[in-house]
């Protein structure tokens, strides 16, 4: 009790800070969707509710506030191990059965006592992830069907009972039905004291057997062989998920729930590699979404709660799926791009590399027309490749664009290209027997990835070859360095690459 | 408890309904077994291909479609629903296979966060705009099958959903078996399962839409993979697998009639218990997969075909 109390108090006095947050969060939501039905309710009585929101005199407000980012919290922490364990739809299954639970809880005393709705919820949902089990066990039906199955039929169980229950006269007004889809503006005290209970459980348990839970979601056959014991593990984990499951309940709704669970983990799963990092994260997307979710539902007379926390939830994923600075697709596509490009000038390089050794490396530089002609591409072509190598500092362009002049920046790396390319066909026939003529492709793309280390392995596995399968001179680390230099542009004594 | 659980009246619970009230009731029984028909027809082949959930998935999300179609359309016309529907099973598919291919999230998680942000956009629609499209909340998630006899035509929209569904099953019966068995052998027979999944997926979401003003988002599930789980309990053979899920639907809807007579709650959900009920008890008494025969294997004589490879044959 006074441990709740102290939480409360710390909360509030940091609402401030992290109310910007929200804000900043609330208004990259899709909230566009509700424009037509805002503009209705009119800018003041908007605005009203808003600054009702954040001055907290309302107490029902500061409860279901708290009460959203503390199940926030709870859920990210659990739903980060069920997405690492690929379980995300186990979640979703245990949430559905929890329903017939519910309303057995219910029935105990004709009320929504928070104690005997936990119990039966929770019984209810770890008897569908038993009966999951069971039938994946004495039955051929994957895992996929068993909770299909489970989750549709204990949700039948539970819209019947809810609607004898509606039949009756003391359960009409009771508001059970909340629990489907969630209303935050109904969490009472004592809702808020369990669901602080639950969160410390979990916090307690993940930190006591963090080690445990990290070794057996990741690698179970080394934790049965290391003697960790995976199967409690595992049903340690289904309990405190029947928790979480639960106290979320009652401001997210039955149907919503595993969003909460998998959607912030999923969104912090793609910003880290590491169970810790992804833990704080995970709980932290949670926090955001659950405040996210109560700020708005409250904004309007007949919002629900759950369905804005999942938005919330959702925004947070989607961002991180397109900009995390690893895993996102915008950053994973420059990265992509980038590589072509760079593949794309290294061949050109390579080009112009193999028309100046067609003629012993004399005369002038490379003409358009030639590269094009050794490229097999019209002029237009060769001469985009030549303004990108000009971008990059390889390559100098002379007589009105016409001609190319290599940097020693860009011989360099035609030389390694080249060399990488050679030294690979000479490896694979000699040292893996494959045919001369069938060497070619695989250096291809190969000489683009070879790294220093490799080349001076390859160098010293074939004993400093100087000609390749085919008969040509490997470029040694001489010729890179000062050897047979590009021709120089005609009048400019000393050396390439002067007049840039 | 007494008055949770009425005094069972055999006269009211057995007779009335096939004799007095059988145009009333009639309606919903019809409805019941039409709707887990289609729905189970269809949700054989979503087990066999793994891909329950995948159901599971497109069930919640034709909601937000349904609603946008109706809000963009502004008629209830049942063609609109159909195109609505379809459009969000399709983004749903498409949604869950980027997520999965493009992230390093799986397939799972993928599947979770695609269908509840859709429903959560749906559920937020129907919470504004319940007034207009005649929709509330209870519905989506109980259906309205008790007061199907008030609108004939959707029994008569389900009847031809679900002879198109056992037309298309068994015109393309070939396809449809070789590439959920062995994509292998349907790929150089030249069938193309980008278009077999996609179709399915397709027609999943046209039955599901179907199905959803009766049975609502949710329970639909239940009709999709209880007659086909159930029935590859008994058997091995795809045609028995799919006559017995036909079978499998007819009880659940008359049984789960009867239930809700008795306990007075909605039909959808007394028609799940009952397909579960039944679920069960093929999962017991199975002759040749039962857990009776599992728990006393070598007394029992084998009455049915062995114990089969995963999948069934």
């Amino acid at each position: 009790m006074k441990a709740v109390e102290l939480h409360h108090a710390t909360v509030s006095r940091k609402a401030p800070a992290w109310f910007r947050l929200v804000i900043a969060v609330a208004l990259l939501l899709p909230t566009t969707l509700q424009a037509a039905k805002i503009s209705e309710l009119g800018e003041t009585t908007f605005a009203a509710q808003a600054i009702r929101f954040f001055t907290f005199q309302d107490p029902a407000v500061r409860y279901a506030l708290l009460g959203s980012m503390l199940l926030g919290i709870t859920c990210g922490l659990l739903g980060s191990f069920i997405v690492v364990r690929k379980m995300a739809l186990v979640g979703d299954a245990l949430s559905h059965a929890v329903l017939p639970g519910v309303a057995i809880g219910f029935l105990w005393n004709m009320s929504k006592d928070p104690v005997a709705i936990f119990i039966g919820a929770t019984v209810a949902g770890l008897l569908g992830t038993m009966v999951v089990g069971w039938i994946k066990e004495t039955t051929h039906l994957k895992e996929d069907t068993a909770l299909g199955l489970v989750l549709a039929t204990f949700f039948g169980v539970g819209v019947c009972l809810l609607t004898m229950i509606q039949r009756l006269p003391t359960g009409n007004k009771s508001g059970v039905d909340k629990f489907l889809f969630g209303q935050a503006a109904a969490i009472s005290p004592a809702d808020v004291r369990l669901m602080a209970a639950v969160t410390v459980l979990s916090v307690i348990v993940i930190t006591l057997f963090y080690k445990e839970f990290l070794v057996t979601s990741f690698d179970a056959g080394f934790a049965r062989a290391a003697g960790f014991p995976a199967q409690a593990m595992h049903y340690l984990l289904m309990l405190l998920l029947a928790f979480a499951i639960v106290i979320a309940l009652q401001a997210v709704g039955v149907v919503l729930v595993s969003a909460m669970l998998i959607t912030p983990a999923a969104s912090a799963y793609l910003l880290t590699d590491r169970l810790s990092r992804m833990l704080w994260l995970s709980a932290t997307f949670g926090l955001l979404a659950g405040a996210t979710g109560a700020f708005l539902s409250f904004l309007g007379p007949n919002f629900p709660t759950g369905p804005f926390m999942v938005l919330g939830a959702t925004a947070v994923f989607a961002l991180a799926f397109l900009f995390a600075p690893r895993h996102g697709i915008v950053n994973r596509w420059f990265r992509q791009r980038s590589r072509a490009l760079r593949i794309q000038r290294e061949n050109t390089l390579k080009s112009v590399y193999h028309v100046l050794e067609g003629r012993d490396f004399k005369g002038e530089g490379v003409s358009l027309a030639e590269l094009a002609e050794r490229r097999r591409e019209t002029v237009e072509e060769a001469s985009r490749q030549a303004a990108q190598l000009r971008r990059h500092g390889f390559a100098t362009l002379h007589e009105e664009g016409n001609v190319i002049f290599l940097t020693p920046g860009g011989w360099q790396l035609a030389c390694n290209i080249v060399r990488n390319h050679r030294l690979w066909e000479l490896y694979l026939t000699n040292a893996a027997q494959i045919a001369a003529d069938h060497v070619h492709d695989d250096a291809e793309r190969i000489e683009h990835v070879l790294g220093d280390e490799a080349v001076r392995r390859l160098e010293k596995r074939l004993e400093f070859a100087t000609r390749d399968p085919h008969g040509r001179p490997i470029p040694g680390l001489a010729d890179i360095q000062r050897g047979s230099r590009p021709p120089e542009p005609a009048g400019q004594p000393g050396g390439y690459g002067r007049r840039t | 408890m007494n008055q949770l659980i009425p005094t069972f009246d055999f006269e009211k619970v057995f007779v009335a309904p096939w004799t007095t009230d059988l145009s009333f009731h009639g309606w919903t029984m019809l409805m019941g077994f039409l709707v887990a028909t289609a729905c189970g027809l269809v949700g054989n082949y979503l087990i066999l291909r793994r891909m329950a959930l995948v159901g599971d998935a497109i069930s919640h999300s034709v909601l937000p479609g349904i609603v946008i179609a109706f809000l963009l359309a502004q008629t209830r016309h049942p063609a609109v629903m159909f195109l609505g529907a379809l459009a969000a099973g399709v983004l749903t598919t498409v949604l869950i296979e980027v997520i999965h291919k493009k992230s390093r999230v799986k397939q799972d998680a993928a599947i979770g966060i695609t269908f509840s942000s859709l429903f959560a956009i749906g559920v937020i629609l129907v919470s504004q705009y319940a007034s207009k499209i005649d929709l509330d909340q209870e519905c989506v998630l109980y259906g309205e099958i008790g007061l199907i006899s008030t609108d004939l035509s959707a029994v008569g929209r389900m009847g031809i959903v679900a002879a198109l569904t056992i037309g298309f099953i068994a015109l393309f019966y070939k396809e449809l078996l070789v590439s959920s068995f062995d994509p292998g052998l349907a790929f150089s027979l030249g069938i193309n399962a980008t278009i077999v999944h996609y179709s399915l997926m397709c027609w999943l979401s046209v039955v599901v839409v179907s199905a959803f003003e009766s049975v609502g988002a949710i329970l639909v599930i239940a009709m999709l993979i209880l007659p086909g789980a159930t029935a590859s309990l008994l058997t091995k053979r795809l045609p028995s697998v799919l006559g017995l899920s036909v079978l499998h639907a007819a009880l659940s809807s008359v049984l789960g009639m009867h239930l809700s007579l008795w306990l007075v709650c909605t039909p959808a959900g007394a028609m799940v218990v009952a397909g579960g009920v039944l679920f069960v008890l093929a999962w017991v008494f199975s002759p040749s997969a039962g857990l009776l025969r599992r728990w006393f294997g070598a007394n029992l004589p084998v009455t049915g075909p062995a114990p089969a490879r995963a999948g069934g044959g």
